[in-house]
């Protein structure tokens, strides 16, 4: 922390956005510790008191919780209600204290006997299965006087402050309310990261010194430098909102397609997950999607979908880019996204496992199935489709992609670039694919050999480091040469002035969050291709991400 | 008590949903309750036995109702179950 001459304490992070806002800290609770099997040193009546007491508070607890926020979360919140008072799992942990047991561990264990029922049943009921243990961990809390966990609730709009949120989390947690997110762990790639992003939130990731905020401290949370300040000056407020208020201006005059200052075209795309999420990048002004995941399709299956279920869901995404283009990503399991019928559980290291591409070479009925699928909502769509494989490592991988693809009728496969080895022989492998797509994030990972969903390193984790900007700028020069297409699909396209050095790097297109096409637009628009090429050559030839970043801001003083 | 077999109309079975509305229905009733699915019967109170039975559309199920009312209860928990909960 450092002081500034008002007497306000200043924490650093790393930015989300460029956005600045004012609110109260509320504080997302530690996780509960699954507690420990170790005999009661109570009478079995006293823990049984225990356990029926601490069950009773939560299911009462969570009714308020859902006439609190009525329509379907009180639904949701009152069928975890009944749980936590179901006769059948009060008699197992009745059974269990009597047998010795911690009213913590009977809890605990109870509840996990049924959850594992439940994902014995599969489908719908198997992925409720967690509300078990959301259930479970807040009566455990409550015996033992932590507080509740979870996302905490207000009727006021608040700045949350947590170590880092879980994909769980983020599901209950009314954007509404959210003023900005603040997160001691985790960086720029973390889930809280790619939410912000996705939301338009403020944010601040891996702000270690965060963890001293308490409840109801006032903070200025400022994006664009980083920073959360504690009991800000009046004034300071005054100056972040007004900048806040400049940038939505810029924002707002900015609309039509990607282009440079001297008119050079550069086709701002958007990263999307879903049907959903195209209907909202299509709001946005994307000119197309670079990036169509297609993971969360098969997430929570047991097995692949039909041809006919991908089919569908497919053309519901088309649907919304008539005569535009639609970069559809091959499924890309493994890390941070396992499937039970594609990944190995037991790799050591699942990063560096068998995962894209390689699982699809190993299970080739499911990317056949897949690649079946789009072709046939391809044909059905205005749409301009084309499909891109995920981890390719050698330019006989993509070779054996792109014929596959061609084979079942789409005319248009190229590769993602995020392994080293693939940028590293760019001459050799971008002639063997119709286009290639850089992935930042991955190629960054990789090539810092450093975890990006660990918050311990995550200072590696920055695609201005010219480690990474060199390794661009080699598949930029080797599409140039044989004419392929190349896009940029990783959240560094999102950075603005991070994409004008893209674009000078030879990037052909930029693909992104929804949320950041205004402000990456605003950006190119004042920047010819000349300028562009300039500041890359400035961010290439610096020692560090630090120099690279204070290099090009340097030139763009006036 | 009063027991009966009938076959359950819900178009996605008992799941999550109208498993919470039929053991609401249960508890409220004041009765004691046991839905039985092929050999498990369970107490029909307990929201995680009803949906550990994993009742799909058209599965036979018997009701068993024990208490003040058990004819009148039955009827009406019958009645719940051979309704489309999902349409």
């Amino acid at each position: 922390m450092s002081t500034l001459e008002q007497g306000s304490v200043v924490i650093r992070g790393v930015g989300i956005g460029r956005a600045t806002t004012v609110g109260p800290v509320l504080r997302m609770p530690e996780p509960v510790a699954d507690p420990v099997d170790r005999p009661s040193t109570l009478d079995v009546d006293a823990e049984q008191a225990r356990a029926a007491a601490s069950l009773a508070a939560t299911a009462a607890q969570l009714r308020e919780r859902g006439e609190a926020a009525g329509g379907t979360a009180a639904e949701v919140l009152d069928a975890l209600a009944m749980m936590a008072e179901d006769p059948a799992l009060a008699a197992d942990v009745q059974h269990r204290t009597a047998d010795g047991a911690t009213a913590e561990y009977a809890i605990f264990a109870a509840m996990g006997a049924f959850r594992e029922m439940l994902q014995s049943l599969g489908g719908y009921l198997g992925e409720r299965a967690g509300d078990l243990d959301d259930v479970a961990r807040r009566a455990i809390a409550h015996l033992q006087g932590l507080p509740t966990p979870g996302v905490p609730v207000s009727d006021t709009p608040f700045v949350l402050v947590a170590r880092d949120l879980a994909p769980a989390d983020t599901a209950t947690l009314d954007l509404d309310l959210v003023l900005a997110l603040v997160t001691t762990d985790g960086g720029p790639t973390s889930h809280t990261a790619i939410l912000a992003r996705e939301k338009g939130i403020t944010a601040v990731v891996g702000a270690a010194d965060a963890a001293r905020l308490s409840d109801g401290d006032i903070v200025l949370v400022d994006a664009e430098n980083g920073t959360v300040e504690l009991d800000p000056a009046q004034e300071r407020i005054d100056l972040a909102l007004q900048r806040t208020q400049t940038l939505e201006a810029i924002r707002a005059q900015s609309s039509g397609p990607g282009r440079l200052a001297d008119g050079h075209p550069m086709p701002l795309l958007a990263n999307i997950g879903s049907a959903d999420s195209a209907r909202e990048a299509a709001a946005r002004g994307a000119e197309g999607v670079g990036l169509f995941r297609t993971e969360v399709l098969f997430l929570a299956a047991e097995s692949a979908p039909s041809v006919e279920q991908q089919q569908r869901h497919y053309a519901e995404a088309f649907a919304h880019f008539p005569g535009q283009k639609v970069v559809v990503r091959a499924l890309d399991a493994g890390a941070d996204k396992p499937l039970a019928f594609l990944t190995d559980q037991h790799e050591e290291n699942p990063a560096l496992g068998r995962r894209g591409l390689r699982a699809l070479i190993a299970h080739e009925e499911v990317l056949r199935d897949q690649l079946t699928a789009l072709a046939r909502a391809a044909a059905d769509s205005d749409a301009e489709v084309q499909v891109m494989a995920p981890m390719v490592s050698t330019a006989e991988e993509a070779r054996w992609f792109r014929d596959l693809a061609h084979e079942l009728g789409l005319p248009v496969a190229g590769v993602m670039v995020e392994v080293p080895s693939c940028a590293i022989m760019a001459d050799h492998v971008v002639p063997a694919a119709d286009f290639v797509s850089i992935g930042t994030n991955d190629l960054t990972q990789y090539v810092f050999a450093a975890d990006r969903l660990l918050g311990t390193v995550a200072q590696f984790q920055d695609p201005w480091h010219p480690a990474v900007l060199r390794l661009i700028e080699q598949v930029g020069r080797a599409g140039a040469e044989h004419d392929v297409p190349v896009g940029i699909c990783g959240e560094a396209a999102a950075d603005p002035r991070l994409a004008v050095v893209l674009v000078g790097l030879g990037a052909t297109s930029l693909s992104m969050s929804p949320s950041a096409i205004a402000d990456v637009r605003a950006e190119l628009a004042q920047h010819s291709l000349d300028d562009a090429r300039r500041l890359a050559a400035l961010a290439v030839s610096a020692e560090s991400a630090e120099a690279a970043r204070s290099a090009v801001a340097d030139a763009l003083i006036p | 008590m009063a027991e009966r077999t009938l076959s359950v109309a819900s178009a996605h079975g008992l799941h999550a949903r109208p498993a919470a509305h039929f053991v609401k229905a249960v508890t409220d009733s004041g009765c004691t309750v046991e839905l039985q699915k092929g050999e498990r019967a369970v107490n029909a109170a307990s929201i995680l036995g009803v949906v550990s039975l994993g009742i799909e559309h058209g599965d036979e199920v018997t009701l068993r109702v024990a208490g003040d009312n058990a004819e009148a209860v039955l009827d009406q928990l019958s009645t719940f179950l051979e309704q489309d909960h999902d349409a």
